[in-house]
């Protein structure tokens, strides 16, 4: 192909790339847009999620209705007082209660019924009635948890107190692995990196590139020495560094100010982030091979990459309580492999057999999207 | 003879005798929009000359740009051969991309990057070593005058600076080939005349080979050989001089006291015979079609005191000549009607609807544009001038009421626009540099926008929907997505949506950069039916030419005002013993260069 050696023609120059790269560089420090998606909005979404969202329902607020005050119902309510759940509030009859439902005041409404104290210990009817705001199904399940928990745990002490066994078979002992805090943010926190490395590098690169297309530079680009290869890395190397920083800077975070334990290796998890990104830049520089407006590869990027990263991964809604189709589907979404050897690395440590298919799915993803680049990539303007 | 060389198997220019820099064999090139599928060129076949400069005209949509990247190889041809100093562009991309410079049309430069940065790019680029570096960006910026402006964001330069930085950019690696499309696009003369001395200097220095694309056909005739395109068929491969000898004997100036020179055009155009007529100076100038000298009293009946009088003839002429023959459709006289009754009157009593008095316009620290002062009469065409950036569209944009003054009074159509903008905004028609269209929509479907937005319903609406897609002929493509519609089309279609509403003032803000001479000629011929019918046009050009076809103007330079008056006041203004008959551009490059004299001392 080459006859002429000159040495501007070759193939491949390190002298070109590192013009391209250099340039790439200029352009994020100048462009606002850029910086804000690389540094802004990963600080802007931790802080979101490591103290704004949080899954775990604490300080409940509950109405109690206790139709008639006895030693028993004074005694379960305490209990419900002393609960870091819940915050209960005391309520005259059952009308103002619901009121208070409606008015979302209050979530729930547990009523002790003028019989409790006589009935409480008799096999025959369930002497509490517990009514729960169904609206959030997740957090209607949590409080009817928590009050279950409650309610046996005064069980037992009351059992215990009266000197004879509860009437119950099995009693379960539940130890909590891998977060024993039970803290939503410590799974939160680390399923943001996934979120946040796809916003680098696939929103960002495909924004990038495709303003290229826009303002016409490209075309000026593509009549230059400048080779395929040389495009791609001058696009690719600059937002590598720009994610891994960011990648950092949401480990730096997330260890140091939400003391989230790392519990495996810092290695594993640059190793993985490393394959993680070159998908995610992967498909970033797909969609701007095809959508060549800012535009439209932003609203690509966004469909295409970062809300099936943000939903459909793992990050925050739970792949097995999905339905059949849907589970099926999350399969395709690079972010749900990245997700899961966050999440173990961070909170079970290097666990391989989580890691290493992640891992390897993560590699053949990486290398198709790529292969896919390199042959869409323009070498002429059609 | 320029019609006689269009057969594809003779591309052979009297400069071809020297050995070809580019060869284009029986290329076919086309692309699809949409359904539509556009032959962008049909079997062209050229040869062009090494060590020359070649023009490269025709109107908008001929193939000029598929052209350019088919040489800059961009793009491949459907069916064809092209080649760069004998090589293939299909196959030998990398050694042709060392040795040619191609600049597209919006100059390919960075502009969040500073002018020092996007030079030191472009020799990475081109694999520029160190050592000569230093010279080149010495010798570049000294000769485009930029090197007092390395660090600025280019972006925030000039479109002449830009323009200036765009062919440094490509020059740094001395290239054999330039390849230029349509550089001077918007771009003022005094601008353009620096561009051409570095061209020139280029060719007499380095024996480089310059194709350029343009639409000025001043800038074509001083090409060593010019290439006319039309609908993607070369028609034409010759020197400027064999364009013009065609026409000897069949150009003429005319005037008539007692006529406007405006009422002589519009009276000649579109006549038998008559293949052009157009305003030069205080006088018309016509060309016919035959080598005849016409008899007076058939081309202006009843005027016996008209005088006619051989012109020599331009560049201009033959290559207008040569597009009529090919569709003698174009530029009928389009007597139309653009407003079924004007029914009110004059708002003001001494007929002056526009007053700008002591207008200022800062935008931070920048005084953009400083205590401008003018009126401009009912039914009058009147100009404003100036070199890039020297705050002409600001003015607009305030005359518009789209941008507040900071200081001074401003009274259009007889609102008071610091009080009543939106009333003012009413009355009248605002028609951007850039056309601002919809471009995924058809051109009915931004009529009827358009017409909605100024609050047009039912019948009146769909009348004047009607009337604009006749009026302005755009009938044919009225379900056309706008946006992949030729430039003088969607110049038509920007005019007839900014006069939806009848306004009785109209705005024009560059409305022919970039168009080319057939669709100027259009345009103007719609501009001044409108002003015969007591509209009031004011209209920003590049074309000195133009200029001529205001009845008064106004030349800005950085804010302020150097001149004002009649175009033949103007050109008083610089006449003297150097130049005895200066001409609109003479006048305008005199006048800004020695006032930014006179700024330096």
């Amino acid at each position: 192909m080459n006859t002429n050696s000159s040495p501007a023609s070759r193939r491949f120059g390190r002298q070109r790339l590192k013009g391209l790269i250099g340039k790439e560089f200029l352009q994020i420090r100048r462009d606002p847009s850029s910086l804000a998606i690389a540094f802004l909005m990963p600080v802007f979404l931790l802080l979101l999620f490591g103290y704004g969202v949080s899954l775990d329902a604490r300080h409940i607020p509950v109405g109690l209705i206790v139709e008639k005050p006895t030693p028993e119902a004074a005694s379960f309510t305490a209990a419900f007082e002393h609960s870091a759940y819940f915050e209960p509030m005391p309520f005259a009859d059952m009308r103002a209660a619901e009121q208070a439902l409606q008015l979302r005041t209050i979530n729930a409404i547990i009523r002790l019924r003028g019989n409790f104290s006589r009935t409480l210990f008799s096999p025959r009817s369930a002497p509490i009635q517990v009514i729960v705001d169904g609206v959030d199904a997740n957090t209607a399940r949590l409080i009817s948890g928590y009050i279950q928990g409650v309610w046996n745990q005064w069980l037992i002490h009351q059992a215990e107190a009266r000197g004879r066994a509860l009437d119950r078979p099995v009693v379960l002992e539940y130890r909590i692995w891998f977060n024993s805090a039970v803290r939503s943010r410590n799974f939160l926190v680390p399923g943001l990196i996934a979120v946040i490395m796809t916003l680098i590098g696939a929103l960002l690169t495909a924004m990038v590139v495709a303003r290229e297309w826009e303002r016409g530079t490209m075309e000026a680009l593509i009549a230059t020495p400048v080779s395929v290869l040389e495009v791609l890395l001058g696009k690719l190397i600059p937002y590598y560094i720009l994610g891994m920083g960011g990648m950092l800077l949401s480990i730096a975070m997330a260890v140091f100010l939400f003391k989230v334990p790392l519990v495996g290796s810092f290695w594993v998890l640059l190793v993985a982030g490393t394959l993680f990104l070159l998908v995610a830049l992967g498909m970033g520089l797909v969609i701007s091979i095809v959508a060549k407006n800012q535009f439209v590869a932003g609203q690509a990027a966004i469909i295409v990459t970062f809300l099936p990263a943000f939903i459909l991964s793992g990050f925050i809604f739970d792949i097995d309580s999905m339905p059949p189709a849907i589970q099926a589907f999350t399969y395709l979404v690079a972010a749900r492999y990245f997700v899961a050897i966050l999440q173990t690395v961070f909170l079970a440590g290097n666990v391989w057999g989580v890691i290493l298919p992640n891992l390897a799915v993560l590699l053949f993803m990486a290398v198709l999207f790529f292969a896919l680049a390199a042959r869409r990539a323009p070498r002429r303007l059609e | 003879m320029p019609e006689t060389v269009s057969t594809p198997a003779s591309g052979a220019a009297p400069n071809a005798h020297k050995q070809a820099a580019l060869e284009f064999q029986a290329v076919n090139k086309s692309f699809r929009t949409g359904e539509r599928t556009i032959e962008a060129l049909n079997a062209v076949t050229l040869s062009l000359a090494k060590g020359v400069i070649t023009g490269l005209v025709g109107p908008d949509g001929a193939g000029k740009t598929t052209l350019m990247r088919l040489a800059a190889g961009l793009l491949l041809p459907d069916s064809g051969m092209v080649r760069v100093f004998g090589l293939d562009t299909a196959t030998r991309m990398n050694a042709i991309h060392a040795s040619i410079g191609y600049m597209p049309q919006r100059f390919g430069l960075y502009e969040d990057l500073s002018v020092q940065e996007n030079l030191n790019l472009y020799a990475d680029l081109h694999g520029v070593g160190a050592a000569e570096r230093g010279e080149r960006f010495e010798q570049l910026t000294r000769m485009s005058g930029l090197a007092p402006f390395a660090a600025r964001l280019a972006g925030r330069l000039s479109g002449g600076m830009k323009q200036k930085l765009g062919l440094a950019c490509t020059l740094i690696s001395r290239p054999r080939l330039l390849l230029l499309d349509e550089p001077t696009v918007g771009v003022d003369p005094v601008s353009r005349r620096e561009l051409w001395r570095i061209i020139d200097y280029l060719v007499a220095e380095l024996k480089t080979t310059v194709v350029l694309s343009t639409a000025y056909l001043d800038e074509a005739e001083r090409c060593a050989d010019v290439v006319v395109l039309d609908e993607g068929c070369v028609l034409a491969h010759d020197t400027p001089d064999a364009f013009q000898s065609e026409m000897v004997g069949r150009c003429y100036h005319i005037d008539c006291p007692g006529m406007t020179k405006r009422d002589i055009q519009t009276h000649l155009s579109g006549r038998k015979g008559v293949v052009d007529a157009v305003i030069e100076g205080e006088r018309v100038r016509l060309v016919v079609d035959r080598a005849v000298e016409p008899e007076i009293t058939s081309l202006l009946p009843n005027r016996a005191d008209a005088r006619l009088a051989p012109a020599v003839p331009r560049f201009e002429d033959g290559f207008i000549a040569l597009l009529k023959k090919r569709r003698p459709q174009t530029l009928r006289a389009a007597h139309q009607t653009i407003h079924q009754v004007i029914d009110e009157r004059s708002p003001e009593s001494d007929g002056e609807v526009i007053r700008v008095d002591g207008v200022d316009r800062w935008f931070g620290n920048f005084h953009a544009v400083k205590k401008l002062t003018f009126t401009v009469k009912q039914g009058e065409v009147f100009g404003l001038l100036g070199a890039n950036g020297a705050g002409k569209t600001t003015t607009f944009r305030m005359l518009c009421g789209l941008l507040p003054a900071s200081g001074g009074n401003l009274r259009v159509a007889g609102v008071d626009l610091r009080r009543a903008a939106a009333k003012a905004r009413a009355r009248i028609g605002y028609m951007s540099q850039k056309f601002s269209l919809y471009t995924h929509l058809s051109v009915r479907q931004n009529l009827e926008f358009f017409s909605s937005a100024y609050g047009l319903r039912n019948a009146s609406r769909a009348k004047r929907i009607a009337w604009a897609l006749e009026q302005f002929e755009l009938a044919p493509v009225a379900h056309a997505a706008s946006g992949d519609l030729p430039l003088g089309y969607k110049q038509r279609l920007a005019m007839a949506c900014a006069l939806m509403h009848e306004p009785r003032i109209l705005f024009l803000d560059e409305p022919t950069s970039g168009v080319d001479p057939l669709a100027r000629r259009e345009f103007w011929n719609r501009t001044n039916q409108l002003a015969a019918q007591d509209v009031t046009v004011l209209v920003t050009t590049h074309f000195m030419e133009e200029a001529e076809y205001c009845d008064r103007l106004v030349i800005m330079v950085a804010g302020h005002i150097l001149a004002s008056g009649r175009p033949s006041d103007i050109k008083n203004l610089v006449r003297d013993d150097t130049m005895p008959e200066p001409t609109m551009q003479q006048a305008f490059i005199h006048l800004v260069e020695s006032s930014e004299l006179e700024d330096k001392q």
